[in-house]
């Protein structure tokens, strides 16, 4: 009877370090979650397939899309840490939402140069089954407020459009706020 | 007997509780750093909103600092008495578009350190979150690089704020008024960071020129990709 109290300090001392325990691997098992997902969607996106456009071409074949789709469109490079650190959101975005009318478009603005030693070894290596673009365009200054006037240039950065309607976001998205915008457009 | 039974229990009760409580405490803070994590990942999704509302616009007065230079010393705008202003960039180590500019940075303060307008460098980064941008690393990079001009570390984080710098490189031009430093140009060094030798503007090069000759700015504003600051 009088070890009892011990007992329950203890179960209870027990109950939270497991909890802690959990947090912690929750965050790897949702990756490992993440590349399995990848893994079983098997959309052929050919990372040996990168095309390089300029503006002009990207805007005409991807930023006015008159479809129902809702794209969401991320500007990001390999050399971008918070960049890198997002993609995940758009992969599991791409794969939950592959039933409906919603496409994401990875925009690269690594270096030309850098496509065979960088870009396409980090596709790869991370298993990026959205499409990817290179948009090899030098006169940034020209075409950023094309994009959008908010937008400073940093990266990374996100258009997400449906028809005329369109919102930009010069942030990082964690896959919850990326879903709540996503849901703003279907 | 029984008094002190239950004593005891009530003993170890409160040792249960307060176990308790502090475990919750923890995974209250735990939370509280995902929390503060999510915002730095997020590259400071509200901060960096407000900052842009907040940051300096063509025309306003840029504060002075008292930074740490990569050689200890500290560096303010009022060091420079005989300055006619002050090319203002903030950048780092290892960016790419910053890296890619090192050379033209260079260039920049030699023409226009004697011509009045130096330029004062500044790394907005936290190492913390960007482990290439130490104090360290700064100044290994300005001396690889032959920087001519002070590369000040700003520890707090509170000058590219008050700025609105929001990605490196990220430049503003000064120029002095009544002993004021009033801001004349923001943005980029010129319309091709990727290649220095594709250059068709050199936005900033221009904008010096013309305060040097007394003109209005003709592009008083650019944009261009960058690193977003680490906070």
């Amino acid at each position: 009877m009088k070890l009892l109290p011990v007992f329950i300090f203890f179960i209870i001392l027990q109950s939270c370090s497991d909890k802690k325990g959990k947090t912690k691997i929750s965050g790897i098992t949702s990756e490992v979650a993440l590349t399995e997902n990848l893994q079983v969607k098997k959309q052929d996106f050919n990372a040996k397939k990168i095309i390089s456009i300029n503006f002009e071409e990207f805007e005409k074949n991807y930023f006015q899309k008159e479809n129902d789709s809702v794209y969401i469109i991320n500007f990001w490079a390999t050399w971008c840490k918070p960049c890198v650190e997002e993609l995940p959101a758009f992969e599991k975005i791409a794969s939950d939402y592959a039933g409906e009318k919603v496409k994401v478009l990875l925009v690269s603005l690594d270096f030309p140069d850098k496509i065979k030693g960088q870009v396409i070894p980090f596709i790869k290596k991370n298993k990026i089954q959205s499409e990817v673009v290179l948009l090899d365009d030098a006169d940034a200054n020209g075409w950023i407020p094309k994009v959008s006037p908010e937008w400073s240039g940093a990266i990374p950065a996100t258009v997400i459009y449906k028809k005329d309607k369109r919102k930009f976001y010069e942030q990082s998205f964690t896959f919850e706020k990326l879903e709540t915008e996503l849901k703003t457009f279907l | 007997m029984k008094t002190i039974k239950i004593l005891s229990s009530l003993a170890f009760a409160l040792i249960a509780i307060t176990a308790f409580n502090s475990c919750k405490n923890e995974q209250k803070k735990n939370l509280e750093e995902v929390a503060i994590n999510e915002n730095d990942d997020a590259n400071n999704i509200s901060p960096d909103s407000e900052i842009s509302v907040i940051g300096y616009k063509i025309g306003d007065e840029a504060t002075d600092f008292k930074l740490k230079d990569v050689n200890g010393k500290m560096v303010s705008l009022s060091d420079y008495p005989d300055a006619k202003g002050f090319i203002v960039i903030f950048t780092c180590n290892t960016c790419p578009f910053a890296v890619a500019s090192e050379e033209r940075i260079v260039a920049l303060d030699k023409e226009f350190k004697s011509k009045g307008y130096p330029v004062i460098a500044i790394n907005p980064n936290n190492p913390e979150v960007q482990e290439d941008d130490t104090y360290e690393l700064m100044q290994q990079k300005a001396k690889e690089a032959g920087f001519t001009f002070p590369y000040l570390y700003d520890e707090s984080q509170s000058i590219y704020a008050k700025y609105g710098a929001t990605k490196t490189p990220h430049v503003y031009l000064l120029q002095k008024e009544d002993g004021s430093n009033i801001v004349k140009y923001i943005g980029a060094i010129d319309d091709n960071v990727r290649n220095a030798s594709a250059v068709k503007e050199q936005f900033l090069a221009n904008a010096v020129n013309e305060l040097l000759e007394g003109k209005q700015i003709s592009v008083k504003e650019t944009k261009a990709i960058g690193c977003s600051v680490k906070q």
